[in-house]
């Protein structure tokens, strides 16, 4: 077995070696071989290490094709980028699966994203059967990662996902920017939502990723990402 | 020579990774404060070009809900429990002390003189140990903070206060602004730095501590492999321990002690014998051991 073999629930470490990486619109699709790693469950996340840098960062799985693990990759700071530098056989540590992913059991889900937010879509779409999706980016270059999910509906700025919402939305499973997320909590009575926030550790060592859950500050890497709500 | 490998007090929360805590020496928990405490608003971290900062804000649930929720199972993890405490005055001090005085779970109280991110009691920190002296039998550690004129005689006074070990050292205060904004990318604006950058602010604080009192002294500052380890032990620590390392590699314990391991064995037999101190040649006596 490689790695050292540590558990966290079902997450392991290892040193993965990189494969042939894609590039869609602005984003990379970092593809790495599998290891003994568990792909989990739509929705959790992965520690993978930035080279150079001092922590790790938090990405969603995008897809789980067999033997490997691909992350969807917006090259927006000093460790986005040393990820999306990488080449083919250079090789990083990853730990995961971690988190909470989205709950499948749902009677008529619509996935919905914004962004960089469409990163675990695939990988969630491919788990429920490819159901309907809205999809929202900033520019046409962004609106080119829509080719990852089939048949979904695009819009792109100043358009908005939630302009699309049918009247009877049925189980929302979004991700993507707070002021999207925060919208769809409001106009859709049942909703699981992924949330971002700057993670240090993943595995709730570091206390630095909380966000507000009724009226306490909860780390988002253990009662999340995603978090549920019902009307 | 054995050199024990702890964590550093808010970078590991053993119940959420037991297997974790399992491979330390001995477990250090979060700061309990008298009263529970939410904590300081997010964003709460950021990375910078050589180490982290961070403000968490001694977010716990204080200590009767440590008492009554946390300990009981962190001694069922068959780990040596530290008990890192904090509060806001030297009764804080004395409570929380007082309130761990009978737990026979608590292997060690480290007080928790120089957090970076709340604000500081009014008294001196030989005044905090004084009064935490008072309140409890247990070995006191006094965790100091580098950003300081002169460790030396600071360790000189909690020495003289009744502490039994230095913890050495704390994050120092540090600010990065949003490239994009121009504001602090933590909410609360400044924060703890720690990481790589802060090695040889640790290593000279342990350098002039070990060489000011005879008390052991737990190492912590950036370390990332065995040589780092080796350096704090030979500037004259008898215990390592590992911070921001642990966010990024849950897996260092057992590596940096395996490293520190092969780096004493190359050296040596006769090197190990001398290793704690070694930085100091002959103008110094040897630091007591931590155990």
């Amino acid at each position: 077995m490689p790695g050292s073999g540590l558990v966290l629930g079902r997450a392991r470490r290892e040193r993965l070696q990189v494969g042939e990486s894609e590039t869609v619109g602005p984003y990379t699709l970092l593809r790495l071989e599998r290891g003994s790693l568990d792909p989990g469950i739509p929705g959790q996340f992965f520690m993978l290490e930035a080279p150079g840098r001092v922590l790790p960062r938090p990405m969603s799985l995008c897809q789980a094709p067999p033997g490997e693990l691909a992350f969807l990759i917006e090259p927006v700071g000093p460790g986005t980028r040393a990820l999306c530098a990488l080449e083919e056989r250079d090789a990083i540590h990853v730990l995961g699966p971690l988190g909470n992913g989205f709950d499948l059991d749902v009677e008529r889900p619509l996935l919905v994203a914004g962004g960089i937010g469409i990163a675990p879509m695939p990988y969630l779409s491919d788990a429920l059967g490819s159901p309907p999706a809205i999809l929202g980016f900033r520019s046409e270059r962004h609106a080119e990662a829509a080719v990852l999910l089939t048949d979904a509906e695009v819009v792109v700025e100043p358009r908005l996902v939630t302009e699309l919402l049918p009247e009877d939305p049925g189980d929302v499973l979004a991700c993507g920017p707070e002021p999207m997320l925060e919208a769809i909590r409001a106009l859709v009575p049942r909703t699981q939502l992924a949330w971002e926030a700057p993670m240090a550790c993943g595995y709730g060592a570091c206390y630095g990723c909380v966000v507000e859950v009724d009226g306490h500050y909860e780390r988002l890497c253990i009662a999340g990402p995603v978090l549920r709500e019902a009307a | 020579m054995t050199v024990p490998i702890l964590n550093a007090s808010g970078c590991l929360d053993a119940l959420v990774a037991p297997e974790v805590a399992r491979s330390l020496d001995a477990f250090v928990t979060k700061t309990v404060t008298p009263l529970p405490r939410e904590g300081n608003p997010p964003p709460r971290i950021a990375e910078t070009e050589h180490g982290m900062l961070n403000s968490i804000g001694l977010q716990n649930p204080g200590v009767d809900g440590f008492l009554e929720h946390h300990l009981p199972k962190l001694a069922s993890l068959e780990v040596p429990i530290w008990v890192s405490v904090g509060g806001f005055s030297a009764g804080d001090f004395a409570q929380v002390c007082s309130a761990l005085d009978s737990c026979d779970d608590v292997a060690t109280v480290e007080l928790n003189l120089s957090c970076p991110n709340v604000e500081e009691a009014p008294e001196t920190s030989a005044e905090l140990v004084a009064a935490a002296r008072g309140a409890t039998s247990k070995v006191l550690y006094a965790k100091l903070s580098p950003a300081t004129s002169d460790v030396a005689e600071s360790a000189r006074a909690v020495a003289d206060a009744g502490a039994d070990g230095l913890s050495l050292v704390n994050t120092i205060r540090g600010l990065q602004l949003d490239a994009d904004t121009l504001r602090p990318q933590i909410a609360n604006g400044p924060g703890g730095y720690s990481g790589p950058a802060l090695r040889p602010i640790a290593l000279a604080c342990v350098y002039a501590c070990a060489a000011a009192v005879d008390l052991p002294i737990v190492g912590m500052g950036g370390v990332t492999c065995g040589r780092d380890a080796l350096d704090l032990v030979s500037a004259g620590a008898s215990a390592v321990a590992l911070g921001t390392l642990l966010f990024s590699d849950p897996e260092a314990p057992a590596r940096v002690r395996a490293e520190l391991e092969a780096e004493v064995r190359r050296r040596g037999q006769g090197f190990a014998a001398g290793l704690r101190g070694a930085a100091h040649g002959s103008t110094m006596s040897r630091p007591a051991s931590a155990e």
